[in-house]
């Protein structure tokens, strides 16, 4: 898989559970999705873990990023600085232009 | 046993033939269920004995000395802070530590800036260059919270981050593994590496204490 996005893109990370019907082994935190943020860095492709669990061999390997978000936008209410951030690594299939 | 003596001999010397106390004398069900599944598996030659100990030994070897050295290392050779900053895995490999091919990104905490590290998935963690995680890394609590409440959370550990620095959480999910360069302490100047390795805490390289 050709990696889409690069450092500073706007992305959100999609609810591929409500959305699609995906069941089981799920990699992006429940609590990031819906949400957008910035593409961070891109770390390479990896094989995708949500396959190899159940034996896959986790083809195609998923090009996985650091996603940045803004505190604030992540949980309503944050009671830490303005500019606190959380940093999370998404996988591509995940992850829409936001 | 070699000895080929007869046995006929009284049993009436005076220390008692009380059974040795193991220390370990866990026998939950998940300790039983891994003896009989290491027994199983060396049965079918799936691993043997000795690898198992070999693990063991390597397992042993892993500790946060190692995440110290490199930090110190950086703290006094620009080059090498650079490097480890560019590329933890290859830093490491270069003092010695084989992160077995997983990645590693070092952090540095700043003036503006206090990192620190989680994985709400499960327990990610870099267990090569900081030894095995300790219980409450991997504890709903901390995971839970770290990730929400972080100012909160540090300052539990003691860690107070003023409102002009950011504090920025790492979610280790995937396939990255974390360590955080802290600040140096101001009164460390001239120290020697050895010395700065000693002042470098497991907390630190997690991010969730200061130096």
């Amino acid at each position: 898989m050709q990696a889409i996005f690069g450092p500073g893109d706007r992305v959100q990370v999609m609810d591929l559970e409500a959305e699609q019907g995906l069941t089981g082994h799920m990699r992006a935190p429940v609590y990031c999705r819906g949400k957008t943020g910035e593409i961070e860095r891109f770390c390479g492709a990896f094989g995708n873990p949500e396959t190899l669990a159940y034996g896959g061999d986790g083809t195609p390997a998923q090009p996985l990023y650091r996603v940045r978000f803004k505190q604030a936008d992540v949980w309503p209410g944050y009671a830490g600085a303005a500019n606190d951030c959380i940093e999370i690594e998404v996988y591509q299939h995940w992850l829409k232009a936001g | 046993m070699s000895h080929a003596h007869s046995h006929d001999h009284h049993h009436d010397h005076d220390h008692d033939h009380a059974p040795i106390e193991a220390e370990d004398t866990s026998s939950s069900d998940t300790a039983i269920l891994a003896d009989a599944l290491r027994m199983v598996l060396i049965e079918k030659g799936i691993f043997t004995a000795a690898e198992v100990q070999d693990q063991l030994t390597l397992m042993e070897g892993r500790s946060d000395r190692n995440g110290a050295a490199m930090i110190a290392r950086a703290w006094v050779d620009a080059d090498y802070r650079d490097a480890l900053l560019a590329d933890g895995a290859a830093a490491a490999q270069a003092l010695g530590y084989d992160t077995k091919g997983t990645p590693l990104i070092v952090l540095e905490n700043t003036a503006k800036v206090h990192n620190v590290v989680v994985c709400t998935l499960c327990s990610c963690y870099p267990v090569t260059l900081l030894g095995p995680s300790p219980e409450w890394y991997k504890s709903k609590a901390y995971r839970g919270r770290v990730v929400r409440d972080p100012r909160s959370v540090l300052r539990e550990f003691g860690t107070e981050i003023g409102p002009d620095r950011e504090v920025r959480v790492h979610d280790s999910t995937a396939d990255m593994r974390y360590m955080i360069m802290p600040k140096r302490p101001k009164d460390s100047a001239g120290m020697t590496e050895e010395a700065l390795a000693g002042l470098i805490t497991r907390n630190g390289l997690i991010g969730v204490a200061e130096l």
